[in-house]
C-alpha cells in the first residue's frame, strides 16, 4: 500500500513536471520574445523567432524519449552484434557465421515462418467472417463483445487458460483437459498436445488467433460498414447472391483494411514472446525468435552479441512492413 | 446491409454458425472462472463441466489406528468417519485394492476371523473384531463417494495469501498506473507540433513515428539493459527500479500515443483554431484551452491502450524491474507459478483469474474507447 501511495506521489510528481516544463519554457519563450505592446519590425521579428522555436518545445521530451528508448537503441543493436558477450571485444562476423550454424535459430526461424503465415492469416481470415455475420444479427454486438474479449486478456493469462484445455492425463484417468475429454470421448486416445512435435506448435497459435480474431473483426466491421450502400444494392439489381456480393463486390472494396489488419498482426506475431515462454519455453521444438532471443540475453550471466544478433533478424523482418507504413503515411500526408 | 434477402435458411445458419464461434470463443474463459471456484481436489480428479452435477469418485483412506479402539461387550471395536467432514455419500466400499468397490454402503463385509467392516452411506464406519485389533496404522478403507458440486473462495484465499499474489497485485499497479499517466501529457504536446505547427523536418517527424512504431521491442532490450546498468553503476543505485520500468513503458507507448493524438488532432476543424490564432491566442493557449479539452476521447483511448498493455506485459518486467518478491509484476508471478505447479489447477486458475480480472473490468467498461482507438490506430 505504501509502495503504491509513493507510485501515486510519482505520478504527480511526474505530471507536474511534464507540466511545469512544457508551462515554463513556453512563457520563457513569450516574456524572451514578447509579441505584445512592441513596435511592429520588433513584433513581427519575435513572432517569427517564436514560431521557429516554439514546436521544439512542444516536441522536445517525445523525442528525447524516442530517440534514448527506440532509435539510439536499433543502432547500438547493429553494433553489439559485432561485439562479444559482453559488447567490449569486436568479433566481426563471427555472431553472424555462428547464428546461420545454429540449429536451434533455424528451429526458430522455421517456426516464426509458421507462425507468421497461419496466425495472421486465420485471424484475419476469421475476423472478415465473423464480422460479416454479425452485421446481419440483432445480437450481433453482443457476440462481437463476447469475441472481442480476448484481446484484454495477457498472453500469459491466456496461456493459462489454454494450458488447462490442453491439459493431459494419461489413458484411463479422467481426463480434465477438454480437448482430451472431447477425443475421449468420441473414442479417441489421449494425447499430450503441448510436447507432440510439430503440430504443438500449431496448438500454440491457437492462443494468439484466439486473442487477435477479435482486433481483426472489430476493424473489418468497421470498413464493411463503410462500403456504400449503392453498390451492394447495384449488385442486387444484377441479381448477385449473397456470397458474390461478398467476395466480388464487398471484400475489394476493403482490401486496404484488410491488408491493415494483416500487417499489425504480422508484426505481432514476430514478437510472440510470452506464449511460447509460459507454455513451453522453447522445448519440444517450439522455439521461436523472440524467445530465444530472450534467453540469450540472460544465458549464463547474458550474451548480448548474440542476443543481439537475434532482435537484428526479427527487425530485418519487421523492416518491409515499416518501408509500406510509411509510405502509406506519406501519401495520407500529402493527401492533406 | 443485405436486408432484402428473405428469411432463409441461410440466415438461421448464420445464427447457428455464430452461435458456435461465440460459444468456442468464451468457453476457455468460462472454463478458468469455473474452475478457480471449485474445490481443488474435485478440479484434479473431473472436468470443469461436470461441476453443476454430481461426481463419482474412488477413493482410500485409513481409519482410526488400533490404539483408538474400544471394547463393547465382546467385541473390539473402531469408529469414526471416514468422509473426515467433507460432503458426500458413499455408494461402495472395500477392504481390499483389488475389490475396493465389493460392499455397497450399508452392509456388513467379512474380512476374516470374524473381523467385520461397515460403512454406512455417511461415512460412518465400524470396525469389529472379537480379537484386540492389532498395528500402527489405521485399516485401509477403499470407498467410492458422491460427491454434490461444490463451490468455494478456497483458492482465492490461497493465493491472496500465502503466495505473494497479493504484494504482486499492488507492484502491477505500481507500475502501471504512472506508465500510463506519464505518456499522455508529452505525446499530447508532439502530436499537436504535429498536426498544426509548421515547421521544416515535420514530414520526417511523422515518417519516423510511424516508422518507429513497428520496432521490434527487441531491438531495445540489450541496449537499455546496458544503458540502465551503466546509469545505475554511475548513480550506485540497482538498475531495477519502477522509475526505470516507468520511463521504459513511456518510451515505448510514445509512438502510438503521438499517432493516436496526432491523427485525432489533425481531424479536428481547422477553423476553431485559425479563428484562435487570429484572436491572438498562443499555441500554447490553443493548446491548453482548445485541444486538450476536444482530444478527451482520443485520451481516453490511449490511455485505455496503455493500461491494458502495460498491465498485460511480462517482457518488460522481467528485463527492467525483475523478479525479486517486491519488484513481480501479476504476468511474472503467474508465469513462475506455471512452471512450479503446474497440475495444481485450483491455485493456478485463481490466479490466472485474479490477474485478467481488472483488464477485463476496464474492457467492459469502456469498450467504446477502446474500439474508437483501434480505429484510429489502423484504418485511414
Amino acid at each position: 500500500m505504501e509502495q503504491l501511495a509513493s507510485a501515486l506521489v510519482y505520478m504527480v510528481i511526474g505530471v507536474s513536471v511534464c507540466a511545469f516544463y512544457f508551462y515554463g519554457s513556453n512563457f520563457l519563450l513569450d516574456k524572451l520574445f514578447p509579441t505584445k505592446n512592441r513596435a511592429v519590425t520588433i513584433v513581427a521579428r519575435n513572432l517569427r523567432i517564436t514560431t521557429r522555436i516554439r514546436p521544439w518545445l512542444f516536441l522536445g521530451p517525445a523525442i528525447i524519449f524516442l530517440t534514448f528508448y527506440l532509435f539510439y537503441p536499433v543502432v547500438d543493436s547493429i553494433i553489439l552484434s559485432f561485439y562479444g558477450r559482453a559488447g567490449k571485444e569486436f568479433v566481426g562476423l563471427s555472431n553472424y557465421s555462428w547464428l546461420f550454424s545454429n540449429d536451434e535459430f533455424l528451429e526458430s526461424f522455421r517456426n516464426n515462418m509458421m507462425w507468421l503465415v497461419v496466425v495472421p492469416t486465420s485471424a484475419t481470415f476469421l475476423g472478415l467472417v465473423i464480422a460479416s455475420m454479425t452485421d446481419r444479427i440483432w445480437w450481433g454486438n453482443i457476440a462481437k463483445t463476447l469475441i472481442f474479449m480476448p484481446m484484454a486478456i495477457s498472453f500469459v493469462g491466456a496461456s493459462v487458460i489454454w494450458k488447462f484445455i490442453y491439459d493431459y492425463q494419461s489413458a484411463g484417468n479422467t481426463q480434465i483437459g477438454l480437448l482430451n475429454a472431447i477425443v475421449v470421448f468420441f473414442g479417441g486416445e489421449p494425447q499430450n498436445w503441448i510436447s507432440m512435435p510439430f503440430w504443438n506448435n500449431f496448438f500454440l497459435m491457437v492462443i494468439l488467433i484466439w486473442i487477435q480474431t477479435g482486433f481483426a473483426m472489430v476493424i473489418l466491421s468497421a470498413a464493411l460498414r463503410g462500403i456504400p450502400d449503392e453498390t451492394i444494392e447495384a449488385a442486387v439489381l444484377d441479381g448477385a447472391n449473397g456470397i458474390q456480393i461478398f467476395f466480388k463486390i464487398m471484400v475489394p472494396q476493403i482490401w486496404g483494411t484488410i491488408a491493415v489488419v494483416w500487417t499489425t498482426i504480422t508484426i505481432l506475431v514476430l514478437k510472440v514472446f510470452d506464449i511460447v515462454l509460459a507454455m513451453t519455453n522453447g522445448q519440444w521444438n517450439t522455439q521461436v525468435l523472440a524467445n530465444q532471443m530472450f534467453t540469450w540475453m540472460f544465458r549464463g550471466g547474458g550474451d548480448f552479441g548474440r542476443g543481439a544478433v537475434i532482435a537484428l533478424v526479427i527487425m530485418v523482418l519487421v523492416t518491409p512492413i515499416m518501408i509500406w507504413n510509411i509510405r502509406r503515411a506519406n501519401q495520407e500526408m500529402e493527401g492533406r | 446491409m443485405i436486408r432484402s434477402s428473405k428469411r432463409s435458411p441461410l440466415v438461421y445458419l448464420t445464427h447457428a454458425t455464430v452461435l458456435f464461434l461465440v460459444i468456442i470463443w468464451t468457453i476457455p474463459t468460462a472454463g478458468l472462472f469455473i474452475s478457480s471456484l471449485r474445490d481443488k481436489d474435485q478440479l484434479a480428479v473431473s472436468g470443469w463441466w461436470t461441476a453443476l452435477s454430481t461426481s463419482t469418485h474412488m477413493e482410500v483412506d485409513r481409519a482410526e489406528p488400533p490404539s483408538n479402539q474400544v471394547q463393547e461387550s465382546d467385541h473390539f471395536v473402531i469408529k469414526g468417519n471416514i468422509l473426515h467432514g467433507k460432503s458426500g455419500k458413499i455408494s461402495k466400499f472395500g477392504y481390499s485394492s483389488l475389490h475396493p468397490q465389493a460392499y455397497k454402503a450399508g452392509e456388513v463385509a467379512q474380512i476374516r476371523n470374524g473381523q467385520t467392516l461397515q460403512v454406512m452411506p455417511n461415512g460412518d464406519y465400524v470396525l469389529s473384531s472379537p480379537t484386540q485389533w492389532r498395528g500402527r496404522n489405521g485399516k485401509r478403507i477403499f470407498y467410492t463417494a458422491e460427491i454434490p458440486p461444490h463451490f468455494t473462495l478456497n483458492n482465492y484465499k490461497v493465493v491472496l495469501g500465502a503466495d505473494g499474489l497479493g504484494q504482486s497485485f499492488i507492484n502491477s499497479l505500481t507500475v502501471t498506473i504512472p506508465a500510463t499517466v506519464i505518456p499522455i501529457l508529452i505525446a499530447a504536446f508532439a502530436a499537436y507540433a504535429l498536426a498544426w505547427m509548421r515547421f521544416p523536418g515535420r514530414a520526417i517527424l511523422v515518417a519516423s513515428v510511424v516508422g518507429l512504431l513497428v520496432v521490434p521491442l527487441q531491438m531495445s532490450l540489450i541496449p537499455l539493459l546496458k544503458s540502465y546498468n551503466w546509469i545505475g553503476d554511475l548513480f550506485g543505485v540497482s538498475s531495477k527500479t519502477y522509475v526505470g520500468i516507468w520511463l521504459a513503458h513511456t518510451g515505448f507507448g510514445l509512438p502510438l500515443a503521438i499517432y493516436l493524438l496526432r491523427n485525432y488532432i489533425v481531424g479536428l476543424p481547422s477553423e476553431i483554431i485559425e479563428s484562435a490564432r487570429v484572436d491572438g491566442a498562443s499555441d500554447f493557449d490553443i493548446f491548453r484551452k482548445i485541444i486538450l479539452p476536444l482530444s478527451f476521447p482520443a485520451l481516453a483511448s490511449f490511455a485505455i491502450f496503455q493500461f491494458l498493455w502495460v498491465w498485460n506485459d511480462l517482457l518488460v518486467a522481467m528485463v527492467f524491474l525483475g523478479t525479486s518478491p517486491d519488484h513481480m509484476v501479476l504476468t511474472g508471478q503467474l508465469r513462475q507459478l506455471m512452471g512450479s505447479l503446474g497440475g495444481n489447477w485450483g491455485i493456478l486458475t485463481a490466479s490466472a483469474f485474479i490477474t485478467i480480472i481488472i483488464p477485463l473490468c476496464v474492457f467492459f467498461g469502456l469498450q467504446r474507447f477502446l474500439v474508437r482507438g483501434l480505429l484510429a490506430g489502423s484504418v485511414k
